[in-house]
């Protein structure tokens, strides 16, 4: 039998984004990290070859290898969220495309929102943009753990330091309002190669890492909370087999912290206690347990646990509550209507809900507060809910899994905002 | 018991446990696709993980084109017999009997069609969620889908307006006629389903190990000769020692050239191949740069 051990926890896998402003190179750099470490085959080589002489130019442009869908290839954009995948010896790695045109917002929060690291794009040329800045408050927002700003076609500015040093400072000035003090930030030509695999020759005042080196190294294994056991029942399991007659096992996952055989857990909302009887996995049981893990628990006792509760260790108590505040990024077509009710769906429970008040709006370039009566597609808000059955949550910042929620049009079914708890009101 | 660190195959099977969980609570009624193919055995273990000791919440589907390889097909059987999981086989020969699928000659490739008999299926069973074992990394089409993707009425899936998909907060909401797709190992590589093959000792439809086979070249691939094959005027069959990277319609699925024999020489051979499994493997997705997206449109899972 094999069981995971937390002591040996090693961060393998990183998920990133890439966002800036149309025309930063995105595409151009994340075909060049696929190129350079060797993750591009010989198909799509000679696929995109082909297209880039179709189109008249020469070499090989390596955006399109990221330019998935018809509509993009005529148009020459890109329209959603595509992931791709490489690895080096080091780590695994998931980048989400996300596109930089105003309109499309939404997928840059999609993205996002799975996200550890953002690579924020910005032009030599053209400097810190508002784009750059929605950017970057987004990430900020949805709380993506290590940034790093690419400081992208230093060959169009004759590789100088100052223009970069004068970037970076603007930029750190907008960072330090949106207090992100952790910023990395990487002078490169995606176009060229330079400092994004291979250093290259032209960037010698620079003494930081490589684009590269930063993300095979960059510590992740506190990304997730590590201390709060939240445990959102998913399925109960009750085989009722005659050799399993009374089985009850609660499967879930593992969300934040670590649970062990013994531990004393809260149900909630219900409140009642009880005590870890088993750790069930597939090849068999285990004495202790963490997240990210799947599993299946069993308790000592027989109560009435359902989907949709939450179990807890008992006096490490969420919020119970029906009534916060939370940030919300409005993602329809289709504005909010504060007289009609959504669906909340937030961990494992979905609960009717009203928006009961818009707290103020975000200017995502100026940062100011802005008063409202309703929010449209890529509106950022703080505002109150109210909702029909109480939700088990902590702060989004303290726990993004407890603290996030979708909004869910009834009629449509549509996603239609992202949101995330910041407080609870009394 | 050997203690191993939490590795990146943990935290994709971890990702695609909680994904058939949210299916299973949430769909009324989903079914789980199985080909026989490696990427659908990797689902079958998932669902394992992520049930057991329950029996799995969906029946297992299959779209048979009868055109498949008959080792593949008594593959299926057997699995799903040591599972003791229902099997539905939906067979294309219903619908071109129906008159919904008029094919051009009785060789040709059937793969564009199974979504008609795919459709077909799941209007007759009525199911709200369909698993499926596609990948993002196989194409890039793909590689813009959601995990929870959303299809109309139609079966139709548009690239223009999928539902945003945040944290994993999952929106499994149909209107009636409506139906979901759902993808749990959308994140993973191919190298990564051989690596989890390895891992849980997996057994898979022989013809994925290397053989000796008699193949025709055209068009820069080889294509076993079968029934359905034959070497036309100026071609001549040989004898090749090769493997399939993946298993779909005879009549357009491409071995390769390898002497892997077991899983940790594919592995090896996985991770150094310089072409993608689509591209090697599949004719049906060469005719054009949007062959992948064109067929999803009209319901391709």
């Amino acid at each position: 039998m094999s069981v995971v051990k937390k002591e040996l926890f090693e961060s393998e896998l990183l998920r990133f984004i890439t966002a800036g402003s149309v025309d930063d190179g995105k595409s151009t750099l994340i075909g060049r990290l696929l190129h350079d470490s060797k993750s591009i085959f010989e198909d799509q080589l000679s696929s995109i070859t082909n297209t880039t002489r179709k189109r008249g130019m020469e070499g090989v442009d390596l955006s399109l290898l990221t330019d998935g869908l018809q509509a993009e290839r005529e148009q020459g954009i890109t329209i959603d969220v595509a992931y791709r995948y490489f690895a080096t010896p080091k780590r695994k790695f998931i980048i989400a495309d996300t596109p930089g045109h105003e309109q499309y917002t939404r997928n840059m929060v999609t993205g996002a929102s799975t996200a550890n690291l953002a690579i924020i794009l910005v032009d030599a040329r053209n400097g810190v943009l508002t784009q750059s800045r929605r950017h970057t408050y987004l990430a900020s927002l949805v709380g993506i753990p290590h940034l790093v700003v690419a400081v992208n076609k230093m060959d169009l500015v004759d590789y100088s330091q100052e223009v970069f040093d004068r970037i970076c400072k603007d930029f750190a000035a907008f960072a330090d309002e949106l207090n992100l003090h952790n910023i990395e930030y990487i002078p490169m030509s995606a176009l060229r190669g330079d400092m994004v695999v291979e250093r290259g020759d032209k960037l010698a005042w620079y003494q930081g890492t490589t684009l590269m080196d930063l993300l095979e190294n960059v510590a992740i294994d506190h990304d997730i909370n590590l201390n709060d056991f939240r445990y959102p029942v998913q399925w109960v399991c009750r085989p009722q087999t005659e050799a399993l007659h009374d089985f009850r096992g609660y499967m879930g996952r593992i969300e934040s912290g670590a649970v062990k055989v013994g531990d004393a857990v809260t149900v909630l909302p219900s409140g009642l206690t009880s005590r870890i009887k088993e750790i069930l996995l597939y090849e068999g049981s285990a004495d202790d347990a963490f997240a990210p893990q799947s599993v299946t628990l069993t308790i000592e006792d027989h109560l009435d646990i359902s989907r949709g509760d939450l179990l807890v260790k008992t006096g490490e108590t969420p919020w119970v509550t029906k009534e916060f505040n939370a940030m919300l990024c409005w993602l329809s077509e289709q504005a909010l209507d504060s007289k009609r009710k959504y669906l909340i769906k937030h961990t494992t429970r979905t609960v009717k809900a009203i928006v009961s008040g818009i707290d103020y709006r975000i200017d995502v370039n100026t940062l100011k507060q802005e008063t409202v009566d309703t929010l449209n597609m890529n509106d950022i808000a703080q505002v109150r809910l109210k909702v029909q059955q109480p939700l088990i949550c902590d702060d989004y910042v303290r726990n993004h899994a407890t603290g996030s929620f979708i909004v869910i049009d009834e009629t449509s079914n549509n996603t239609v905002a992202a949101g995330m708890i910041s407080q609870q009101i009394n | 018991m050997s203690n191993h660190p939490f590795t990146h195959l943990d935290a994709l099977e971890s990702e695609a446990i909680h994904i058939m969980r949210e299916v299973a609570a949430e769909c009324a009624n989903p079914a789980l696709l199985f080909s026989g193919g490696k990427d659908s055995i990797v689902l079958l273990r998932l669902a394992e993980k992520a049930f057991r000791p329950g029996r799995f919440p969906f029946p297992l589907v299959h779209i048979d084109t009868e055109h498949n390889f008959p080792e593949v097909i008594e593959f299926r059987d057997r699995r799903a017999k040591q599972l003791g999981e229902r099997l539905i086989v939906s067979s294309m020969e219903d619908s071109i009997k129906k008159g919904k699928v008029v094919l051009r000659s009785p060789t040709q490739s059937r793969n564009a069609f199974q979504s008609v008999t795919l459709l077909d299926t799941i209007a007759e069973y009525e199911f709200d969620a369909c698993i499926g074992g596609a990948r993002r990394d196989e194409e890039k089409a793909r590689a813009k889908e959601r995990i929870f993707s959303f299809r109309d009425e139609f079966g139709q899936w548009d690239p223009k307006n999928q539902r945003p998909e945040l944290w994993d907060i999952y929106n499994t909401r149909t209107h009636p006629g409506e139906n979901i797709r759902v993808f749990p190992i959308s994140n993973w590589t191919e190298l990564d389903v051989w690596e989890y093959i390895d891992r849980e000792q997996l057994e898979v439809p022989k013809i994925y190990f290397a053989h000796l086979r008699d193949v025709i070249r055209r068009d820069a691939g080889l294509l076993p000769v079968s029934h359905l094959v034959q070497p036309r005027e100026e071609e001549r069959a040989e004898k090749v020692m090769v493997r399939f990277r993946t298993v779909g319609d005879m009549s357009c699925t491409c071995p390769v050239e390898s002497a892997a024999a077991c899983v940790e020489e594919i592995i090896a051979e996985t991770a150094i191949t310089r072409i993608t499994e689509r591209g090697a493997t599949r004719m049906d997705d060469q005719t054009s740069d949007a062959s992948m997206e064109l067929r999803k449109k009209e319901g391709y899972f």
